[in-house]
């Protein structure tokens, strides 16, 4: 009897408000073109690769991982491309702090953010040829460098070549990312500590770092995994047998120059996972700071 | 007490202005303050109060004008060298630090021992009544709670001058009312001078030892609760202080008293600018408004609100005037009342100019 009655009730809910219990309607179907989108482009692709990268031309199933980690040509790639990644990563979001912090109070800031926001529109290959042309050793650097009797000076086709695209094209963005954490804190935060006698300094590492810290961390995930996928600019700027060769050159040879597409996919699996090594690296480093709201009060 | 103002005489504002671009939000403030003074600013917003109070806290320049303390001059000193404790209206609590580091940051910035330190915010949680709160961070107190703390953290560092930005304004109406309480009691333990920026004429008459009402960016008078209440000195001022019926009319001297025209029937006022016969405006608090039977004015009433003991009504004259006033028995809409004033409580100012 008392089974009968707890079930009747649930019989006749209709399966709308069965589901409407776990937040599911209608609307839920516009989810559905994300998903298929993600499924097609990217789950597929990464779960092909990676079974991809099992089956070697020859020899056993890690055939692929153990001629990358024997040949210096290859793991190499992968020193190179952390040389690369680090520095510049950490340039762009140490530099987009005091640009934001400055920026955050001027008036009009919309002009000077459209500045700095243009290079990302103009892509990797307008900035790579504009430097060949203007660092290059007829470009207008060199010359006035060399009518004040410095002397000539590679900026090109090298390391610095490489490095100097990967922070113009890359400090818009930390930037605009710094800058707007940095304007989610309540300025009345800061006031509050200059009432309470913390001078600029203090204010900034007592107050701002610390709640702009796990934007900072963010910042550093996103600006790392865009630097270590250089590909264009390590190619057209720098020595790509050489000192730049970076990993993802490795794969597009394995994959284009070689026809070797499981040894390619091998490549993409290990520079992901050196990608999400450092991403989680960050990420787990975020425990060690204040993670809440920014906002100095229930407001 | 070991947490005590650090001594000062006098704090003189002389002619205190602030421009921002082209709207003057400070006309020339000139004010002096006693140690020990609790002053309230109010005025409506857009006033210039709340201007006024970062101008003192030196978050804002002034554009004219000084501010000293005794014998300095503080105004273009940085807010760090002020030493002004200030409560913000959000409360602006560093949401990263505990309670206990919060209170401590300003003992903290001026490098004082750390024992020193931990003794002062035992004290500070003591005043507010958190002693067992310490260890939390902000976001797990209360609205109430934050508040102490945001009063802890502005005392804490002994400052001569307390500046509150409508502390109360986020709080629900009972804890309002008990955070007033406890913002006078601290503000006597302490002993510093409060500068207390309010919109609230209730809280302003139930804290301060002198109201200063503001209006746009001008200070329109000051005085002692009692004499705000009961004699403003122009008509504004008097809207502002619960005056609110303020009827245009014509006045006609009469001796010390002027008439004043109201629902057809003359009624006597006092005047309290000179009046050049003519117009005038007259102005009655709701209370001073008693319904009697032998009442000359006689009004249809229009809406009552039961208030407990007594109704709130609105009610109007036969020529269309609109006077607030409060009645003991209960009356509905449509309801006729006779109304009478005391000429004493009806204060006739002349009318401001268009």
């Amino acid at each position: 009897m008392s089974d009968r009655a707890a079930e009747a009730p649930r019989e006749r809910m209709p399966l709308r408000v069965r589901l409407a219990l776990y937040d599911l309607d209608g609307v839920t179907l516009l989810v559905l073109p994300a998903i298929i989108f993600v499924i097609a482009l990217f789950v597929y692709p990464f779960v092909y690769g990676f079974v991809l990268s099992f089956q070697p031309k020859k020899g056993d199933w890690l055939a692929n991982y153990a001629k990358f980690f024997s040949d210096p040509f290859l793991y190499d790639t992968i020193a190179a491309t952390f040389r690369l990644a680090i520095p510049s990563t950490l340039i762009n979001v140490l530099l987009s702090i005091p640009v934001a912090l400055r920026v955050r109070r001027m008036r009009n800031r919309r002009i000077l953010t459209t500045i700095l926001v243009i290079p990302i529109t103009l892509g990797t290959v307008l900035i790579a040829q504009g430097l060949l042309i203007y660092l290059g050793p007829q470009g207008w650097f060199n010359r006035v460098m060399a009518t004040i009797g410095i002397e000539h000076m590679r900026l090109v086709h090298n390391y610095t070549g490489v490095m100097l695209s990967l922070i113009i094209s890359g400090f818009p963005f930390t930037f605009l990312l710094t800058l707007s954490y940095l304007t989610g804190i309540d300025p009345s935060l800061e006031q509050a500590a200059a009432t309470l006698g913390a001078k600029a300094r203090e204010r900034f590492l007592h107050i701002l770092l610390p709640l702009l810290a796990q934007g900072l961390a963010i910042n550093l995930c996103l600006s790392f995994v865009q630097t270590f996928s250089v590909f264009p600019s390590a190619v057209l700027l720098g020595a790509p047998a050489g000192e730049t060769r970076v990993i993802s050159i490795a794969a597009y040879q394995a994959a284009y120059e070689q026809y070797n597409y499981s040894m390619a996919s091998a490549v993409a699996m290990i520079m992901g996972f050196c990608q999400l090594f450092v991403v989680a690296l960050i990420l787990g480093a975020r425990r060690f700071v204040y993670r809440g709201s920014a906002g100095g009060g229930k407001g | 007490m070991a947490i005590a103002a650090r001594d000062f005489r006098e704090l003189r504002l002389d002619g205190m202005s602030r421009n921002f671009g082209t709207v003057n939000a400070l006309k020339g403030v000139t004010l002096n303050v006693r140690r020990g003074e609790f002053i309230a600013l109010l005025g409506p917003s857009g006033c210039g109060k709340s201007t006024a109070l970062n101008c003192l806290a030196g978050l804002l320049t002034l554009s004219g004008g000084s501010i000293w303390l005794d014998k300095t001059r503080i105004d273009r000193l940085a807010p760090e060298d002020r030493g002004f404790g200030m409560v913000f209206q959000n409360y602006a609590l560093f949401p990263h630090m505990s309670v206990r580091r919060n209170i401590g940051f300003g003992l903290n910035m001026q490098s004082r021992p750390k024992a020193e330190i931990e003794r002062k915010v035992d004290e500070a949680l003591a005043i507010v009544r958190l002693g067992d709160q310490g260890d939390k961070l902000p976001g797990q107190l209360s609205g109430g709670q934050q508040q102490r703390v945001a009063i802890a953290r502005a005392i804490v560092i002994e400052p001569p001058l307390v500046l509150m930005d409508e502390p109360l304004s986020n709080l629900d109406a009972k804890l309002r009312l008990e955070m007033r309480a406890e913002i006078r009691r601290i503000h006597e333990l302490i002993g510093s001078a409060t500068i207390y920026v309010t919109h609230d004429q209730e809280e302003a008459l139930s804290l301060a030892d002198r109201i200063v009402v503001m209006r746009a960016g001008e200070v329109r008078q000051v005085g002692t609760p009692e004499d705000l209440y009961s004699r403003p000195a122009h008509a504004d001022v008097a809207e502002f202080m619960g005056y609110r019926n303020q009827i245009r009319s014509r006045a006609a001297k009469s001796g010390n008293l002027v008439n004043v025209s109201v629902g057809g029937v003359s009624l006597q006022g006092t005047p309290v600018e000179s009046i050049s016969d003519g117009e005038a405006v007259a102005a009655m608090r709701p209370d001073d408004l008693k319904v009697t039977a032998d009442g000359s004015i006689s009004a249809t009433v229009e809406s009552a609100q039961y208030h407990g003991h007594d109704f709130y009504c609105l009610g109007r004259t036969s020529d269309g005037i609109e006077l607030y006033f409060r009645s003991a028995q209960k009356v509905k809409k449509g309801d006729t009342v006779r109304l009478a004033a005391d000429p004493d409580r009806v204060l006739v100012y002349a009318r401001a100019a268009p």
